[in-house]
């Protein structure tokens, strides 16, 4: 029997909506008994959130100052310590995840399985490779823990309505003093956020300049949707480098996805593939970004996107 | 101060990876071979602190097999002082390569080990977290700015929420992310001083390390492929078809 420990990702004391898609990948699993743990330096709230996802048994907390904010190598000792007695342990493939679950593999001594598309069995996955133009399927060692990402596009998130018991747990570990937080730079921003967003409207290098920018912000805002950017765009310094979508920045699955002077790598592909629709507007017919589009429009984005709003 | 930057070679990033019809792997038969991007990154930022006096050494290191001493030299050529060549045939998974790294670590005790966030071809993102936990130091993974001052680093990550600011004691071990830096460009004189630098060669198995490749590949497949659609003339029938589909 399969028992599945899933890591609460959370910030400013609110759940980040990542961890019931963990509980999602966890009830793939069949006849698994799924636990969620919050370490925080106050983790009640978040554990009252956490214990509504649909399909969660018990939800422990670990309340401890050095918990908030989230420190890899702080977490990572007493997650270890708390794996005993469960057969896998799941985090989000969001960066809190990429940060923190290696180093619960590397006490564990185990690799670990990044980025999990689909639950083939209890210990068979598949995962995507080569930014995507691959996806392999994994067997994980049957005798020994698996510590798992779960590639958050690939996941609805969990139901509310559950009801789990919160239970506060002790982890006992050495934690290290080395790593000190300094800050963290928030992009304040009213809309969408890009990774839950049913709607994202992104710009490339074509739009040409960070004023250019006001025109996609515009739109996205007339279709109530998140914006986003190619990394050509985040480097020419258009806009900040949490807006950048593909294999190496946000992989995302909104409803609704429009691309405007974005050519169309394969790395920002990769970044989009679970979309559900595909808008693409460039003014190059040759650009790859169409051979994905489900509607393609070519033209001047400075003539298209002002016509497109006005006409919403 | 030593700096050790694990470099490692993957497929170009050019290269459109194709998977074998049988699913038992992908073609790599006469691709393009380059050092992983994120590792270039590394390598820069390595030479960068050199050049202000931060470090003194810059040491290159992979674990691949016998013919990857043209990558060393091309690690040599962009300005590494020397190279160590862990000969091994087959590919690993990120904890042996972390245990692996670790032994090179306790060798040559550096101030600093830099490795790209990712490599390219797995996309694991593991092995410089692995390395931190089995050394016992701190970790500053995906680095968009670095800066090292009395024995300590203070590091700005590219995180989902914006940029975090961590600042952590050396030795510590950072993993970089596109906008670190951009590496510079090899010159032929270079190339022709990277022939004399010293590269040593460790067999793998004398390492002593024991292997944590816990993962078995069972099956290659193709993405889904997702088929082009329709191509639209103007706005008004972009509307259209975006009001056909229920999008607006
Ligand atoms: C290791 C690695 C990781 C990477 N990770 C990512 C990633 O996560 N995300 C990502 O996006 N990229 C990533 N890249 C970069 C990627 O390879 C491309 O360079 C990048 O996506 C290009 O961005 P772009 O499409 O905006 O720019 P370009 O390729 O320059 O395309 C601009 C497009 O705008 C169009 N255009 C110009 N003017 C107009 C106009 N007036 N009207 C309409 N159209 C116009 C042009 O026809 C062109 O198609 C990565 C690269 C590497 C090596
Ligand atoms: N075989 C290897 N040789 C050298 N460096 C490696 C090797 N494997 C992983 N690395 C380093 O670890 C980083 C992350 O790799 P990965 O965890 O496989 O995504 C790479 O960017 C390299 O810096």
């Amino acid at each position: 029997m399969s028992k599945i420990l899933v890591i609460a990702e959370h910030l400013d004391g609110r759940l980040n909506p990542a961890t019931a898609k963990c509980v999602s990948a966890a009830k793939a699993i069949a006849g698994a008994t799924i636990d969620v743990v919050v370490l925080a330096a106050d983790p009640a709230g978040v554990a009252a959130e956490a214990a509504q996802i649909d399909g969660v048994a018990r939800v422990l907390t670990v309340s401890r100052s050095e918990n908030t904010p989230c420190l890899a190598q702080v977490w990572a000792p007493q997650i270890a310590k708390l794996a005993e007695g469960y057969s896998h342990v799941f985090g989000p493939s969001t960066t809190t995840g990429k940060d923190l679950m290696p180093c619960v593999a590397a006490l564990l001594g185990v690799s670990q399985v990044s980025d999990v598309m689909s639950v083939e069995g209890a210990h068979t996955f598949k995962r995507p490779i080569y930014a995507g133009n691959a996806i392999i399927t994994v067997e994980a060692d049957a005798a020994k823990p698996v510590v798992a990402t779960i590639r958050v596009a690939s996941w609805a998130a969990a139901g509310a309505g559950g009801s789990a018991a919160v239970e506060s747990v002790s982890a006992d570990a050495a934690l290290p003093t080395h790593t000190r937080f300094v800050e963290l730079r928030q992009g304040k921003s009213d809309r969408p956020d890009l990774q839950s967003a049913p709607r994202v409207v992104s710009g490339g290098r074509g739009v040409g300049s960070a004023e250019n920018f006001a025109l996609i912000f515009s739109l996205a805002d007339k279709l109530g949707a998140g914006v986003g950017a190619s990394r050509a765009a985040v480097d020419a310094g258009y806009v900040p480098n949490d807006m950048q979508v593909g294999q190496t920045g946000k992989i995302i699955a909104p409803e609704l996805y429009v691309a405007i002077g974005i050519s169309g790598a394969i790395q920002h592909l990769t970044g989009i593939k679970d979309a559900g629709t595909i808008v693409a507007i460039n003014k190059d017919a040759e650009a790859p970004i169409f051979e994905v589009a489900d509607i393609g429009l070519v033209g001047d984005l400075f003539k298209i996107v002002p016509e497109l709003e006005a006409a919403l | 101060m030593k700096i050790l930057v694990a470099y490692k070679r993957v497929v170009d990033y050019n290269v459109r990876i194709q998977v074998k019809p049988d699913g038992s792997g992908v073609v790599t038969d006469g691709v393009k071979l380059s050092p992983n991007p994120f590792d270039d990154i590394a390598l820069e930022e390595a030479l960068r602190l050199r050049e202000k006096g931060v470090a003194t050494e810059v040491i290159v290191a992979t674990i691949a097999p016998a013919d990857a001493q043209a990558h060393l030299r091309n690690g040599l050529a962009m300005g590494a002082n020397r190279a160590i060549h862990v000969v091994c045939d087959q590919a690993i998974q990120p904890l042996t390569a972390a245990r692996a790294l670790l032994k090179l670590v306790e060798r040559e005790a550096p101030g600093i080990v830099l490795l790209g966030k990712q490599a390219i071809d797995d996309d694991a993102n593991q092995t410089g977290q692995m390395l931190a936990t089995l050394w016992g130091r701190p970790q500053a993974t995906f680095a968009g700015k670095v800066d090292v001052a009395d024995g300590r680093a203070t590091v700005a990550r590219e995180v989902d929420a914006g940029m975090e600011v961590l600042d952590v004691e050396l030795p510590a071990v950072i993993t970089t992310d596109l906008r670190l830096n951009e590496p510079r460009f090899i010159k032929l004189p270079d190339i022709m001083k990277a022939k004399s630098k010293p590269l040593e060669s460790i067999a793998f198995a004398d390492l002593g390390v024991e292997s944590g490749d816990t993962l078995k590949t069972t099956h290659f497949a193709p993405p889904p492929k997702r088929s082009r659609g329709v191509m639209v003339k103007d706005v008004p029938e972009l509307v259209a078809a975006m009001k056909a589909k229920g999008l607006l």
